[in-house]
């Protein structure tokens, strides 16, 4: 990757009283890149999210966007640098129609006799030209997003967050609860994403949806990265092992008959 | 509604299924099922004359204006148990400011208004606070705000009722908002009419039986207007949703949670202070036992409205609804005579009911097994 990076992460830190959650994080993203970052549980993913969002400040370590040093104080500074995090579980509210989740927080306001008004006319058809444009087939926007399915609430969630302009967008583990098919919706939404030119970090653990659509991996183990490699240079079982640090996936490996 | 591209796997559903994800539903068939059972049972009795419907609807007005409140918060994903004991604690404030210390009405209810919002803010704020659920901190609440309101009538007035209000409040143009009549002149014409009967005897003979609509009526419509208004059209009212259905999610997404469910807390007590101020100013007086129970009765009336107990999904229609049905059922068994104590029963079972199929829609919405 010859481009400057749109999102540099610089030797992050983040320290948790007594804890290092992050130990020395280097990681950056392009425009119209995909950069898979590897961990596994406890590897420090959720804690890196929640600095890239804003939702943490490192304890040491610089941001930068485009090549400027920033700081969020919270969430809403990160979105409003283009900086969108779809969050596995917590990305929709199942109880509300699709397209009161879709303007959830950005409502679209009409003026009419002094009041502000929620524009529903205008919510609903945005909504369903997105959905449309994301291959859902909706029954209306007035239905209920406990109606649709685990891959097809996180393709709402992105559509949502390129919608209201994201140009950094962190998927957390988008993949991990689908079954097979709805995996592939959601990898060909990911793909569509980034040839629109928008940068995505897609959190996972799972090394074959990562090689799917990654053009970047970088390994995170014990709250430090341990590398990046780009597409090509490395094999399955190489990130595998990276993930697990190592020796002793090896051993398990073994007894597992090769497996995992 | 669709295009040309439709999903093979996507049922066409029924209108009926369709119409029970309407949380107004239950409570729109609650409704025409009251109002046929008495049509039927206690047409003869007077309940619908008249008099009997402003008996009936002042008790709906009631149980309303509460409702809204409890409505909104419940969405909102929070509970306010302290209701009961705020109407008591602000009408022994609105007595004790303006009889005991001889303050004019309208600052007393300014003063009270002010100081119930106030509180419903700091229920608010312990909840988010602590995290604790809202259930125990106004349940706290239910029994700080119940203690104060015999405390200080007795510490004051050495008695647990404070009377002569109505003196204090005669002419005042803030007391006649809450305890005033509207369309007297209407009334007298229909009279005249001969459609209202007349008083024949006694001080008032001459005067039509019903003169006039009370204030009551005026603020619990006005609320559930209001209400209405800001849950379905307005961005705030989304907000109220999405804090009751995620406040995580709705976090992420930029709502401010906090405010929304504070602000609810603070609605909620605004409108225990107008059932309070509407009741002191009927009354005349302010006594330390008042709004007894009421926290249930609006939780009752806002459920069998469609709204869901662990919030995100409501309305204040339905709770509207919800709060007619329980006016209409508690005097309609009264003019058929029936003894009042199977109301209860009738209650129980009405709540227990709109529960179950609540959460049948919760499964039908949220495609739940």
């Amino acid at each position: 990757m010859t481009m400057d990076p749109l999102f540099e992460m610089q030797d992050v830190e983040k320290h948790f009283g007594t804890v290092i959650a992050l130990g020395g994080v280097n990681f950056s993203v392009s425009e119209g890149e995909c950069h898979c970052l590897l961990g596994d549980n406890g590897a420090g993913k959720s804690t890196l999210i929640k600095t890239m969002s804003g939702v943490h400040a490192p304890t040491s370590g610089r941001l930068l966007m485009r090549g400027q040093e920033v700081r969020f104080e919270d969430p809403r500074q990160a979105i409003s640098q283009g900086i969108a995090t779809v969050y596995q579980d917590l990305a929709m509210i199942p109880l509300m129609s699709v397209s009161r989740n879709f303007f959830m927080g950005n409502e679209p306001i009409q003026r009419r006799f002094g009041f502000n008004l929620f524009d529903h006319e205008r919510a609903d058809k945005v909504t369903m030209d997105e959905m449309r444009k994301m291959g859902i087939n909706l029954r209306g926007p007035h239905q209920a997003v406990g109606t649709l399915s685990g891959g097809e609430r996180q393709t709402v969630a992105i559509a949502r967050a390129v919608y209201f302009g994201a140009k950094v967008l962190i998927l957390d583990e988008p993949t991990s609860a689908l079954g097979v098919r709805q995996t592939a919706n959601v990898l060909a939404t990911v793909d569509r994403v980034r040839k629109n030119g928008i940068a995505v970090v897609f959190i996972t653990h799972n090394v074959r949806h990562a090689l799917a659509v990654g053009d970047r991996f970088t390994v995170l183990n014990r709250g430090k990265t341990l590398g990046t490699a780009n597409k090509g240079e490395i094999t399955p079982e190489e990130l595998q092992d990276l993930m697990a640090g190592g020796q002793e996936l090896v051993e398990l490996e073994s007894s597992l008959g090769g497996t995992v | 509604m669709s295009d040309s591209t439709q999903d093979e796997r996507i049922k066409n559903i029924s209108p009926l299924r369709q119409a029970l994800v309407r949380p107004e539903l239950g409570s729109i068939a609650g409704t025409i099922i009251v109002f046929l059972f008495f049509g039927f049972l206690a047409f003869d009795s007077g309940m619908f004359s008249p008099r009997g419907v402003l008996n009936w609807s002042t008790v709906s007005a009631q149980f309303m204006i509460i409702a809204v409140g409890a409505c909104l918060l419940m969405i909102a994903g929070e509970f306010d148990l302290s209701v009961g004991s705020m109407i008591g604690f602000a009408g022994m404030m609105i007595a004790i400011f303006s009889v005991t210390l001889q303050w004019p009405v309208w600052t007393s209810i300014c003063v009270t208004f002010v100081l119930c919002t106030a509180l419903g803010a700091l229920n608010g704020y312990i909840v988010i606070r602590t995290g604790l659920p809202s259930f125990i901190v106004t349940l706290a609440f239910l029994f700080i705000l119940r203690g104060f309101t015999i405390f200080f009538p007795q510490l004051i007035e050495r008695k647990t009722i404070i009377g002569g209000v109505s003196d204090a409040a005669d002419g005042d143009w803030l007391a006649s908002l809450f305890g005033g009549k509207v369309g007297e002149p209407v009334f007298v014409w229909l009279a005249d009419l001969g459609l209202i009967d007349v008083f024949e005897r006694g001080s008032r003979a001459g005067q039509p039986v019903v003169d006039g609509i009370p204030a009551l009526i005026l603020w619990a419509i006005g609320l559930v207007i209001f209400g209405h208004f800001v849950l379905t059209r307005t961005r705030f009212g989304n907000w109220i949703f999405a804090s009751g259905g995620d406040a995580q999610a709705a976090r992420y997404a930029g709502v401010p949670v906090n405010r929304v469910k504070i602000l609810m807390f603070m609605f909620s007590a605004f409108c225990a202070c107008v059932f309070a101020t509407c009741q002191v100013m009927e009354f005349g007086s302010a006594g330390a036992d008042r709004g007894l129970l009421k926290e249930f009765e609006a939780i009752i009336a806002v459920v069998i409205g469609g709204a869901l107990l662990t919030g995100g999904y409501g309305s204040v229609i339905g709770a509207a609804l919800g709060a007619l049905i329980f006016g209409v059922v508690q005097q309609g068994l009264f003019f058929a005579g029936v003894e009042s104590s199977l109301f209860r029963v009738f209650l129980g079972v009405l709540l227990l009911a709109a529960v179950i199929l609540n959460t049948y829609i919760r499964r039908i919405i949220t495609g739940e097994k």
